[in-house]
């Protein structure tokens, strides 16, 4: 089957999967969010922010002109204490709230967890942001810096010296970045999601007569590879994979067959069969691993 | 393979109208606060995070539907957040601080907090010596644009004015000022810890420097008196918070340079969030500096009662924070 073109289409990569056990005894597996899901969640939160500053000042300054002056000092105030908010409590005060997502994670479905699976405190969230003070705040002045009387060389050794908690993150197989390493916490993905409908339930009602072999082609792995085709495939690649099927299994298409269709039941035929063979205990992993014949090495998983 | 569905496809129709409802619940709990539930639908939440954490378990074992486990994975670890989350509210939360964090964070942190004056004693010594050989030592340790025209050439009557006199137009933005400007250097002080606490430790020696140039300023025209209720009004407890922002930085670096019996990375994670509760303090303390900065310090001219606020705040700080007193230790 069309493994490598469908690679893609399978969401999880094994490397990014935690162990969490739950009081209940049950690994919930979860997911670590990538350094390009991070990097994104926290632009649109910096865009927020600049954004939210940005209109706050016009607000602001346009009052000034609106009282003639009159209020100068309170607006003042106004001001910095507006600027030192959005600057250190915004991404506290999202994550303390239940979704413990700022409005950017949310949008990718991350949210910060603590990293022993206990509940996340109010003071790793204190101090996985303070730390943002030398991720991000520091380097950005560098950057703004220009001229002043400091030298060009400090300013670069500087920049340097900061890369390294820029890119912490990249540099460790958690994506720890220096404030997670400092308040004990993660970034795990847990996005919300729509029960999609069963392919079964589809495939179930069409009138199509497999022969036992027939449904013997396949194991597991090219279950669920069919299923990612079925739900997220482009048209080319399912009649792609309807014909490698077909020619797999020896099956003539009818006159008046869609490749959806074949593809659907076929699945459903599949996944009956070896969900049968699940019950009895075993679990064909893939095509190579034939029931009763010399498996694989490791081949059969309990 | 028309006919009757599939065992897997069975008890899927049988359990997704709870999932739906602990998916709903869960989403309402995310988006607005549990507040956004009814005692009901509160109380329904466990009971249908076990059934569908159970559905899982069954799940894995017995269906081959990709889609159907990935969905039950997301939704026991978003109720799972919820159901094992913290409990307490805000209110609770800074009772405890007040109460009993701050004190014990404090506490737990005091070698930290002495080495923290140490170098900032040690920093106002040496800028003291300095300048009083070499008035020039002055400019390197006081940024012009923070001298204002308080330098070695300036006459004795500007200085004394200096002390007196800069009732300005906007006290209280002053105020707010010193307070967003202070709060951010002192959260500096605190991350640059990670960096095995020297440059933290640079800042406490530069703090201390500063001070003692002034005075090395001040003093040999007989002002040093005068400039030291000037400074410690407000300067007592803002030294304070630096000490303890200085202390909260240490206390990280040293973990990560010598994270004893522990994981490196657990030992951090530790001193990280123990530290964390003591910055919380020092922002709240630089918040009281800021008033007495912008305010007090204007309002206020006479030197005793500017002593009496220095040391009755001096005080008033240590005795909060050291006191002996029973209650639990600070933890994660």
């Amino acid at each position: 089957m069309a493994e490598a073109a469908t690679d893609r289409l399978t969401p999880e990569k094994p490397g990014r999967v935690r162990t969490l056990v739950t009081p209940e005894g049950i690994d919930l597996r979860l997911v670590l969010a990538d350094a390009g899901q991070r990097a994104t969640a926290f632009l649109i939160d910096a865009a927020i922010i600049v954004g939210a500053l940005v209109a706050a000042t016009i607000v602001i300054a346009v009052s000034f002109l609106a009282f003639k002056g009159k209020p100068g000092e309170v607006l003042a105030i106004l001001w910095l204490l507006v600027f030192f908010f959005l600057r250190n409590a915004y991404f506290i005060a999202f994550e303390l709230r239940p979704g413990a997502a700022t409005p950017g994670k949310r949008a990718l479905g991350l949210r910060v967890a603590s990293r022993d699976g206990r509940p996340l405190t109010a003071d790793a969230i204190f101090a996985r942001n303070a730390m943002r003070e030398i991720e991000v705040y520091l380097p950005a002045t560098f950057l703004l810096v220009r001229g002043g009387g400091v030298d060009g060389l400090i300013i670069l050794s500087g920049l340097i010296w900061c890369c390294v908690f820029v890119f912490f993150p990249l540099f460790n197989r958690d994506r720890l970045r220096v404030g997670d390493l400092v308040a004990g916490t993660w970034v795990v993905r847990v996005p919300v999601r729509r029960l999609l409908p069963d392919l079964a339930a589809a495939g179930g009602r069409t009138t199509f007569a497999f022969t036992s072999a027939q449904i013997d082609a396949y194991g597991v792995k090219e279950l669920h590879v069919l299923e990612d085709v079925i739900r997220r495939g482009s048209a080319p690649m399912v009649a792609e994979v309807a014909m490698r099927i077909r020619r797999k299994i020896g099956w003539t298409a009818g006159a008046t067959e869609s490749d959806w269709d074949f593809l659907s039941a076929y699945y459903a035929a599949l996944r009956g069969r070896l969900e049968s063979r699940l019950l009895f205990g075993h679990r064909r992993v893939d095509k190579y691993d034939i029931p009763g014949g010399a498996s694989r090495p490791g081949g059969i998983s309990p | 393979m028309a006919g009757q569905p599939l065992k897997s496809q069975r008890f899927r129709t049988e359990r997704e109208a709870d999932w739906a409802r602990l998916d709903d619940h869960v989403r309402k709990v995310e988006r607005s606060g549990p507040g956004s539930l009814s005692d009901a639908e509160l109380l329904s939440i466990p009971v249908l995070y076990r059934a569908a954490l159970s559905s899982l378990s069954v799940a894995r074992a017995t269906s081959l539907d990709h889609e159907l486990i990935a969905y039950l994975e997301s939704l026991c670890a978003r109720a799972y957040f919820f159901v094992y989350g913290s409990r307490s509210t805000l209110a609770d939360r800074a009772g405890r601080f007040f109460r009993a964090d701050w004190p014990a964070a404090a506490r737990a942190l005091w070698r930290e907090t002495m080495a923290a004056w140490l170098l900032m004693a040690l920093g106002a010594i040496v800028a003291y010596a300095l300048v009083r050989q070499d008035s020039d030592w002055f400019y390197a340790f006081i940024p012009s644009q923070m001298a204002g025209g308080r330098d070695p050439s300036a006459t004795t009557a500007f200085l004394h004015s200096t002390l007196y006199d800069d009732r300005r137009q906007g006290l209280s933005v002053f105020a707010t000022f010193l307070f967003t400007h202070n709060a951010q250097i002192a959260l500096i002080a605190f991350a640059l810890g990670f960096a095995f606490c020297i440059p933290t430790a640079f800042l406490m020696i530069v703090n201390g420097a500063m001070v003692g140039a002034m005075f090395a300023l001040y003093a040999p025209r007989g002002l040093g008196w005068r400039l030291g209720g000037w400074l410690f009004i407000h300067g007592t407890t803002e030294l304070y918070a630096v000490a303890l922002a200085g202390a909260a930085g240490f206390r990280i670096g040293w973990a990560l340079a010598f994270p004893g019996a522990s994981a490196r990375i657990d030992a951090v994670g530790k001193a990280g969030r123990q530290a964390a509760m003591l910055m919380f303090g020092v922002v709240l303390m630089l918040s009281v500096a800021g008033l007495l900065e912008g305010l007090g310090r204007q309002l206020i001219q006479s030197d005793l009662i500017r002593y009496a606020i220095a040391g009755f705040m001096a005080s008033g700080w240590t005795a909060y924070l050291y006191w002996p007193r029973r209650g639990p230790s600070v933890g994660g």
